[in-house]
This record gives C-alpha cells, sequence and structure tokens, in this order.
C-alpha cells in the first residue's frame, strides 16, 4: 500500500469527503445499536431529535456547544502552529477558578463598603480567567522552544495536576461554606452572570462572545502577520525560521492565545451555566476541542459548525438514551470514530492510494 | 523523619510499589517499541482500558486466566493495528490518530460494559490471579505471575532491540527509514509489527488492572496511567532498563504520597499536594532529561516512500 500525491483534488471530493465520514460513522456505530438491541432508524431518529429537533433540544445543544467552541478554537489556533496543547482541560480549570476569585472580590469589596461595579468586574473576571488559562500554557511552550519538551506530555500531565489544584482549592480556600460539605465554590454574584438569549432556556450570551471570538481568530490567522507567522512555523519551523520569522516568539503568542481561549471557556461556563466551579463542571471539554479543531480541518469557522454537530450528537445520546436502551456511551463513539473517519477522507481527498 | 523511615522499612511498602509499577512497566515497554520504531502511540490510555475491559469479560465469561490476558494483548494489537492503519499507511499525524484511538476504545469499552450490565450498579467481579507463595523471593512472592512477566519482558525486550536483526530492523525504521528501506528493511511492515506488538503489551497493562490487582471493572480505572507511560519512555531515553528503573521510582513516589497522607493525616498538608508529586516529578524528569535526550530520529515523521 502506498499513497501518491493527487495533482488536484476535485471539488466534489472535498464536498463529499466529510459526508462520507459520517456516513460510515453512522454505519459502523449501527452496529454497536444493533448490539444494544435497539433499532438503528429509531435509535438515530430519537438522537436526531434528542440534539436539534425542538427548541428546547436545539437550546440545550447550542449551550453545551459554547464551551466547544471555545477550546476547539484553542485546539485550532495551537495546531496551526503545530503546538499540540492537549492541556486545554487543565486551562478551562485554571480560568474557572481564576473567574470565581476575581468575581467573588465582589462581594467581598461591597461588605468593606468598596463596591466593585459590574461593567469593570465582568472584564476584570474574563481578563484574569483568559490570563490564567495563558499562564498555564506557558511554562509547556517555552519549555518545547527552548529546551526541546514534547508539549503533549506535559500539558497533558498538567491537567491532572491543575484537577488536584482545583480540588485542593474547593476543599480549602475556596471553598462555599454554605455548600454542605460539597467541594464547590462561592456562586458568582447575579450581576456576573451572563444573560439568557431566550427566555426558559439554558442558552446564554457566551454564544455571542464565543462566535465573534471565532471570527476574530479567522480574522488574525488570516490578514495579521502573527496570523501569517503561524502558519509559517506550522508548515515548517526550520524554514520559517530560515526566512526570518521569530519561532520561539511566534510560539509563546500562540501558546498565550491558544490557553486565553480556553481559560475564557471556563470563565463563560461559570458565568453562563453553572455560577460555581465544581470538580465536574467540565466532561472533558478540553479533550473534545480537539476532535473538534480536527472536525473543522483548524478552521474557525468550521469550528462553529463542528462544536454544533458534536455538542447536538452529545445532548440528543443523552435522551436518546432515556427513551431506549442504548447507552449514552455511544455519543462519544461516534465523535471518536467520526475524528478518525474525517481525517482518513480528508487524506484521501489530497492522496491516492495505491494497492501494490 | 521517623514515619519515613517507618514507611520504608516496611516490606509491604515495598509490596506495593512494585504492584503499583507493573502496569506502568508492561505501558512504557509498549510504548517503547512503538516509539523506537518512530511511531508515537497516544492510544495507550485507551487501549489499557480496553484490554482491561476485554480481559476482564472474557474471564468473566468463563475463560481461564490467561486467556484473558491473550484477550486483552488481542484487543491490544487490534488497535495498535488501526494505529499501524491511519499513521504508517495513510501518514496521518500521529499525535491526532493516537488521541482519537483514546477516545474510541475508551468509549467503546464503557459503552460495551453498559450493553453488558445494563442495571448493576455494584461491578461484577472475578476471581484473580493468585500470589506466587511458591517463590522463595521475598516481595515477589507477594506478587502476581504478571509482574513476573513483566519484569522477565524487560531484558528479553532489551535483548530483541538490540541483539537481533528484527531488532536492528526496528531501530533503524525509527532512525532513518530511508536506510533501512535501501538495506531491504520493509519500513511500514516494520513499523507495523513494533505498533501491533506495543499495543499487544499495552492492553496486556491494562489488564493487569482487572484480573490481577483489582477484581472487576471500574470506569476511569486507568486514570492517567497511560500518559504516565508516555513521559516514562522520554525519561528512559527509550531504553528498556531505564523504563523498569522509571517506572518503579514513579511506584515508589506513588505509593509513598499514599503512605505519608495516612501517617501524617491530611490536617499538615492537603492530600491533593501528595496526590500531585508523581505528575510533577514527570514534568521534572522530562526537563532534566530533554537536553541529553536521543530521540528516535524518525519520531513522528511519516515515511512516504519516494517523498521528501
Amino acid at each position: 500500500m502506498r499513497l501518491e500525491k493527487r495533482n488536484r483534488s476535485s471539488a466534489l471530493a472535498l464536498l463529499l469527503a466529510p459526508v462520507g465520514a459520517a456516513v460510515f460513522t453512522l454505519l459502523v456505530s449501527g452496529l454497536l445499536v444493533l448490539w444494544a438491541g435497539a433499532p438503528v432508524a429509531q435509535t438515530y431518529g430519537l438522537l436526531f431529535k434528542g440534539g436539534f429537533g425542538s427548541v428546547f433540544a436545539l437550546s440545550e445543544t447550542l449551550t453545551r456547544a459554547i464551551p466547544l467552541i471555545l477550546t476547539g478554537l484553542a485546539a485550532t489556533v495551537a495546531f496551526k502552529a503545530r503546538l499540540f496543547n492537549i492541556g486545554a482541560e487543565g486551562q478551562l480549570y485554571a480560568g474557572a477558578l481564576a473567574a470565581v476569585a476575581v468575581g467573588g472580590m465582589h462581594g467581598a469589596a461591597s461588605g468593606s463598603g468598596l463596591a466593585w461595579s459590574p461593567w469593570l468586574l465582568f472584564p476584570l473576571m474574563l481578563a484574569a480567567a483568559a490570563l490564567a488559562g495563558a499562564a498555564l500554557l506557558l511554562g509547556p511552550a517555552l519549555m518545547k522552544a527552548r529546551l526541546g519538551v514534547d508539549e503533549v506530555v506535559t500539558t497533558l500531565l498538567l491537567n491532572f495536576i491543575m484537577l488536584l489544584f482545583v480540588s485542593m482549592m474547593l476543599d480549602g480556600p475556596m471553598k462555599d461554606p454554605t455548600a454542605m460539605g460539597w467541594p464547590q465554590s462561592v456562586a458568582l454574584q447575579g450581576e456576573l452572570e451572563l444573560t439568557k438569549l431566550v427566555e426558559q432556556t439554558r442558552v446564554h450570551t457566551g454564544l455571542l462572545i464565543a462566535s465573534a471570538l471565532a471570527v476574530l481568530v479567522w480574522a488574525l490567522l488570516k490578514f495579521t502577520v502573527l496570523g501569517f507567522d503561524i502558519r509559517a512555523v506550522g508548515a515548517n519551523a526550520r524554514a520559517a525560521a530560515f526566512a526570518g520569522v521569530p519561532v520561539t516568539r511566534t510560539v509563546v503568542l500562540v501558546a498565550l492565545i491558544s490557553g486565553a481561549l480556553a481559560g475564557l471557556a471556563g470563565a463563560i461556563e461559570v458565568a453562563g451555566r453553572t455560577s460555581y466551579v465544581t470538580l465536574d463542571m467540565s466532561p472533558g471539554y478540553g479533550y473534545t476541542g480537539i476532535v473538534i479543531a480536527m472536525l473543522a480541518g483548524l478552521h474557525p469557522i468550521g469550528v462553529l459548525a463542528a462544536s454544533v454537530f458534536v455538542a447536538g450528537v452529545l445532548v440528543g445520546a443523552d435522551s436518546m438514551s432515556r427513551a431506549i436502551n442504548v447507552p449514552t456511551y455511544i455519543a462519544d463513539v461516534i465523535v471518536a470514530a467520526s475524528l478518525l473517519s474525517v481525517l482518513v477522507a480528508t487524506m484521501l481527498t489530497q492522496y491516492r492510494l495505491r494497492w501494490k | 523523619m521517623t514515619e519515613l523511615l517507618d514507611i520504608l522499612a516496611n516490606p509491604a511498602f515495598w509490596i506495593a510499589t512494585l504492584r503499583t509499577g507493573t502496569p506502568l512497566i508492561l505501558g512504557t515497554l509498549g510504548v517503547l517499541m512503538c516509539e523506537r520504531a518512530g511511531v508515537l502511540n497516544l492510544g495507550i490510555e485507551g487501549i489499557m482500558v480496553a484490554g482491561a475491559f476485554t480481559g476482564w469479560l472474557a474471564v468473566y465469561l468463563g475463560l481461564p486466566l490467561w486467556a484473558g490476558v491473550g484477550v486483552a494483548a488481542l484487543t491490544g494489537a487490534a488497535f495498535g493495528l488501526l494505529h499501524a492503519l491511519l499513521t504508517v499507511g495513510l501518514a496521518l499525524s500521529q499525535h491526532v490518530s493516537g488521541l482519537g484511538i483514546t477516545m474510541l476504545a475508551t468509549a467503546l469499552s464503557y459503552f460495551g460494559y453498559r450493553v453488558s450490565f445494563p442495571k448493576v450498579n455494584t461491578p461484577p467481579t472475578i476471581t484473580p490471579f493468585a500470589e506466587m507463595a511458591w517463590l522463595p523471593v521475598p516481595i515477589l512472592q507477594n506478587q502476581t505471575p504478571l509482574t513476573l512477566l513483566a519484569l522477565l519482558l524487560v531484558p528479553a525486550i532489551a535483548y530483541l532491540l538490540n541483539r537481533t536483526p528484527a531488532g536492528l530492523s526496528l531501530r533503524m525504521v525509527g532512525e532513518n527509514p530511508r536506510a533501512a528501506e535501501g538495506q531491504g528493511v520493509s519500513v511500514a511492515a516494520t513499523r507495523t509489527a513494533a505498533i501491533v506488538a506495543g499495543s499487544a503489551l499495552m492492553g496486556v497493562a491494562g489488564a493487569f488492572l482487572t484480573l490481577s490487582a483489582f477484581n472487576a471493572f471500574f470506569f476511569n480505572m486507568v486514570n492517567g496511567r497511560g500518559w504516565i507511560c508516555v513521559a516514562l519512555v522520554v525519561f528512559a531515553s527509550w531504553r528498556p532498563g531505564k523504563a523498569l528503573l522509571g517506572a518503579l521510582l514513579f511506584a515508589f513516589f506513588d505509593a509513598l504520597q499514599l503512605r505519608l497522607q495516612q501517617a501524617t493525616g491530611e490536617a499538615i498538608v492537603p492530600y491533593q499536594l501528595y496526590l500531585m508529586l508523581p505528575y510533577a516529578l514527570s514534568i521534572l524528569a522530562l526537563v532534566l532529561v530533554a537536553r541529553r535526550a536521543a530521540y528516535p530520529q524518525a519520531l513522528m515523521k511519516p515515511y512516504r516512500k519516494g517523498e521528501r
């Protein structure tokens, strides 16, 4: 088996590749549905209905998509420069913790007579979250640039350290004394919470912030010098350095942007949905963000679509599982399988397989 | 300080260290084989989950324990074959393929567990491997045969890599695939074989958890052990002997934090700080080793015949 570069890929093939990958994924996952003893068509019908079939379903899907857009963007920016940031999960928690630490100053300050305006405190809170996320990725990025330490492993290990740190904080200084012993932080004040976009649903203005950031990241990559540098470093770091691109500086800037986006994901989750930090506030949004970045082909606008798709599968599987006897883990299988099959499909639009 | 000495003087501590280290030894050897052939395998975390699940399920369904180990190895090999197909055959990003396989293998295992046992709250148990009481070696006689297997595999794999033609080919495709191809070694076949064999070891590493350390399958039971193995390989500079040392050192600190925590109570230092210790040490080790790290030259570089 060998690969041969295609001279040009037909537009039809490029369009059909993700569709083919999706069909393939659904066929393979259908076997698992059969194993669980459920009718395949009905299961997929329920899954789709649960994810997209009503205003409520769609609002739940969009709510779930918000952190995924941000972690997906975090992975996209980093991967563009070949900085394999696998630490978005930890950066998200760092951001959430910083957001509550700063947002909590509202209560403390007003007690001492110093009332912070939410108009001042809210941006401060987001900035703290972005800074915390960025700081967490700075170490691995510097270690990569200066010492050649593989960032995949260091960012991955930092996730575990960060989660333990959150657990320590929620057991100690940041614990809500009124939480009946549950490890959770003090809740954010009402004024710092993001308003709902639609009455009676959970979808909040974080969706607008996340979408705006997607456009911003797209513009950054496409129109700025930094964007050019990022793409140059990602394509070939050695050639980029030879052409005068400041590689170390670019990698560090990318790390700051990527970490900040993941940190914002944590702050916006807290301000928009949970209102306090818990140890299970993220069911792996950081890791799912990697899948989303790949599904989107590392395109910031594509991240929006991929996030809604993945969120829909996750939300739909929850409601499907309640109605019929198929475990919710089918959603994770579909997401992982679609990642791999989209990668294969994309590869096949660029290369031709020769059996020999 | 006296507590520390008490802990170190207790044989139970060293027994626990070796037991904790066993899945790390097996997993690290697995990663090492893949990486010496030039392929990163981040699928290990998921492959360990899958090995733990299928090995346990096989024994639960009535197969003997060693057959369960075999099933776990085959499961690992199957995912290894998938990784080889994607990274060697199709030259996809090794990072992404590995992460995808981790997600897929984990999700499939959890799905399979839930389909097999839809309503149970307490996981069904099996009778795991017994300790080797017949061995006249202290500490080792309190271990199961899988630990002995792991220890024996260290010199075996070192011999395979350094003293056999197959090992030479494996190292060549990891260092300089073009030269290997010139010598008539098939890069694709050698890499595939290395990934499949290494992934089989990862499956067995997972099976150790369900067939030896515990007697049931739990969610999150692998809990980052696979990622630790990836760090340990760098720490070990891709050498089996050092991999054994690294795995045991890590297990030592892991067992130590658990006991220090029990001895001192959590009043003085939050227990989370102890739990962070092994991860922090892993990062520290990576930094210290980085300067003289002898990466296999072709690691993470896809090889396409006739293309530069």
